[in-house]
């Protein structure tokens, strides 16, 4: 099986607190015992991986964004600039311009409409990724630095550091992502084959999957659904599974041993019989589905 | 008038039954804000009207006009976010990658490409049954921009509690530290802080309390699920000391946060042991912000 191009799986969940985390470690680990194994831990706000995989580090790159940087002694005050940004990010006032870096998108106009080369794109520093050798598994966590605001450049710039390095030739690649369902998650599932949906059968998770399937329906991503801690609630997570024809892949019941392994940041598989079949049941629908 | 934004870092904490819990003790005296647009879920416990909704637009996409096009290829060549892409010698703009930043229209020279609006989610103004109103949102399927999103649903809210004179207005806000969470803090006086005793949870509370303490907005914390792991349960404490943040409550596990969800209650409104519990937060939390406004 996959031989040329990886197998990019991303674990997403809409609602926060599902199992996303604890899915993605748990599921490198045992995958990383019969393939090489990529782990990515996009949830760049809040990323939690490195609690439970511990490698070494084997390198740590600052990350950037691109922003402009005013030189006063070119500038004319034409004004080109302020008005070519749609985020308000540039702005003239009077002789002087300010930029805003946290509103910049880094799309590069003002800079290159900028007929008096004033401008010039600066990198900023917005978080650090760190590339960590763990056995078998290669784990990519990449980190927001506080007071930044902007997830997705972060989450774009690891996704090519991805592709540009020899990191693509592991056949198995496994991004956790952000909760939630607007553009972070977007940026994150983007490049996967497969996406893992974690949810739990309460109102709350049932209403965020929901959330997340139609994100998923309009990026075209084919995906199945994980319904962690399977017996706190009610069937209405698998009868809408059911009815959309999402395929529920396991059910991992509520097992306070699981919770406290978790809390202390321990991996349960192969430590907790429920959780290590859910998890072989996971792999095995890769392996022969995807 | 008092703003109360409660907060998590980490998701699936409890933040938002405990936010719908603290809006039924304060009735009346309270606007809610449902400020978690990505995935809002306050409106399953609190199951507002849905009274007034109001159609939120946020920037610009940009459009092709294939008459005018001539192929040229200038604009998917300076598009940073790789929205423009060419199929059958016609280019094509992803409106789910374009960030509506505008530089291919100002700079095609047929004209062929205008920017539209955006429409990225709906805000809606409702009536709860504790007699008050709730703001909340949606934000379109993977729309950009939900900390203006949260700005807006936080500005209704503000201009409500002012013309009905409340004294509190209670905010659900959105996991993590980006630009929601930033969005939600603006003009808050208090930030309640929902952990739970993990690893994960420490190390998410530290991140969000980083990005609280930039505000110098005064917080306070309750551990949920206390119960679950007593080392990490008393970390949290000795970190809450260091910081200066309030200890509000320790809640041991308890059923009553998904029983009270499928009852499509709040844990203030079910038979539960947590009842105590809340009320004591809600009390002490309005006595902080009392004798902070003596200062």
């Amino acid at each position: 099986m996959i031989e040329s191009s990886p197998l990019r799986i991303a674990i997403a969940s809409g609602k926060g607190g599902t199992g996303k985390t604890f899915l993605a470690t748990n599921l490198a680990r045992l995958m990383s015992q019969y393939h090489k194994t990529l782990l990515v831990d996009l949830d760049v706000e809040e990323p939690n991986d490195h609690v439970f995989i511990h490698g070494t580090l084997e390198s740590s790159l600052p990350q950037y964004k691109m922003i402009p940087e005013w030189n006063e002694a070119k500038c004319t005050h034409c004004g080109i600039c302020s008005s070519s940004c749609a985020y308000h990010a540039v702005i003239q006032l009077g002789t002087y311009v300010a930029v805003f870096k946290e509103l910049c998108h880094s799309c590069h106009a003002c800079s290159e409409l900028c007929p008096a080369q004033a401008l010039p794109m600066q990198p900023h520093e917005i978080g650090v990724t760190n590339i960590m050798i763990a056995e078998n598994l290669t784990f990519i966590e990449s980190q927001l630095q506080v007071g930044e605001e902007q997830a997705v450049p972060l989450i774009h710039r690891t996704h090519t550091l991805i592709r540009e390095n020899e990191l693509h030739d592991f056949p198995i690649h496994i991004y956790d992502c952000p909760p939630g369902t607007s553009c972070p998650v977007v940026a994150a599932v983007r490049p996967a084959d497969f996406v893992l949906l974690v949810t739990e059968p309460t109102p709350f998770g049932l209403n965020d999957l929901q959330l997340a399937v139609d994100t998923l329906i309009k990026l075209d991503k084919p995906m199945g659904v994980v319904i962690n801690r399977c017996d706190i609630g009610n069937n209405e997570v698998e009868a809408y599974c059911n009815r959309m024809q999402i395929p529920v892949i396991s059910k991992i019941p509520y097992n306070r041993q699981v919770a406290v392994l978790y809390s202390n940041g321990e991996l349960v598989n192969g430590r907790v019989h429920s959780a290590t079949v859910a998890f072989g049941q996971i792999a095995s629908y890769i392996r022969d589905n995807i | 008038m008092n703003e109360i934004v409660v907060l998590s870092g980490k998701g699936g904490t409890g933040k938002t039954s405990i936010t719908a819990s603290l809006a039924v003790l304060a009735g009346r005296e309270a606007i809610i804000a449902d400020c978690d647009v990505d995935a809002a879920n306050m409106h399953l416990l609190l199951q507002p009207d849905f009274g007034r909704r109001i159609d939120f637009f946020s920037g610009e996409l940009a459009v092709i006009n294939p008459d005018l096009c001539t192929a040229c290829g200038k604009c998917a060549a300076i598009c940073r976010f790789n929205a423009i892409s060419i199929l059958d010698n016609q280019y094509h703009i992803s409106p789910l990658d374009c960030e509506g930043c505008g530089y291919c229209a100002r700079i095609c020279h047929p004209v062929a490409i205008s920017m539209r609006q955006r429409k990225s989610g709906s805000l809606f103004i409702s009536k709860i049954r504790t007699g008050s109103s709730m703001v909340h949102a949606r934000l379109d399927i993977g729309a950009e921009n939900s900390g203006k999103l949260v700005a807006r649903v936080k500005n209704e809210a503000k201009s409500i509690a002012a013309s009905e004179n409340k004294r509190y207005i209670l905010v659900d806000g959105s996991p993590g530290i980006g630009c929601p969470v930033v969005s939600s803090l603006a003009g808050a006086n208090y930030v309640i802080l929902v952990t739970e005793p993990s690893q994960s949870g420490l190390n998410d509370l530290r991140r969000v309390f980083a990005v609280i303490s930039k505000f110098r907005i005064k917080a306070g914390c309750i551990i949920n699920k206390s119960d679950l792991n007593k080392g990490i349960a008393s970390g949290i404490r000795v970190f809450l000391k260091e910081m200066g943040i309030d200890h509000l409550a320790d809640i041991p596990y308890d059923n009553s946060f998904t029983r009270s969800m499928i009852e499509g209650r709040t844990i203030a409104e079910i038979q539960s042991p947590l009842k105590d519990t809340i009320e004591v937060v809600w009390t002490r939390v309005q006595g902080l912000l009392n004798s902070n406004a003596e200062i």
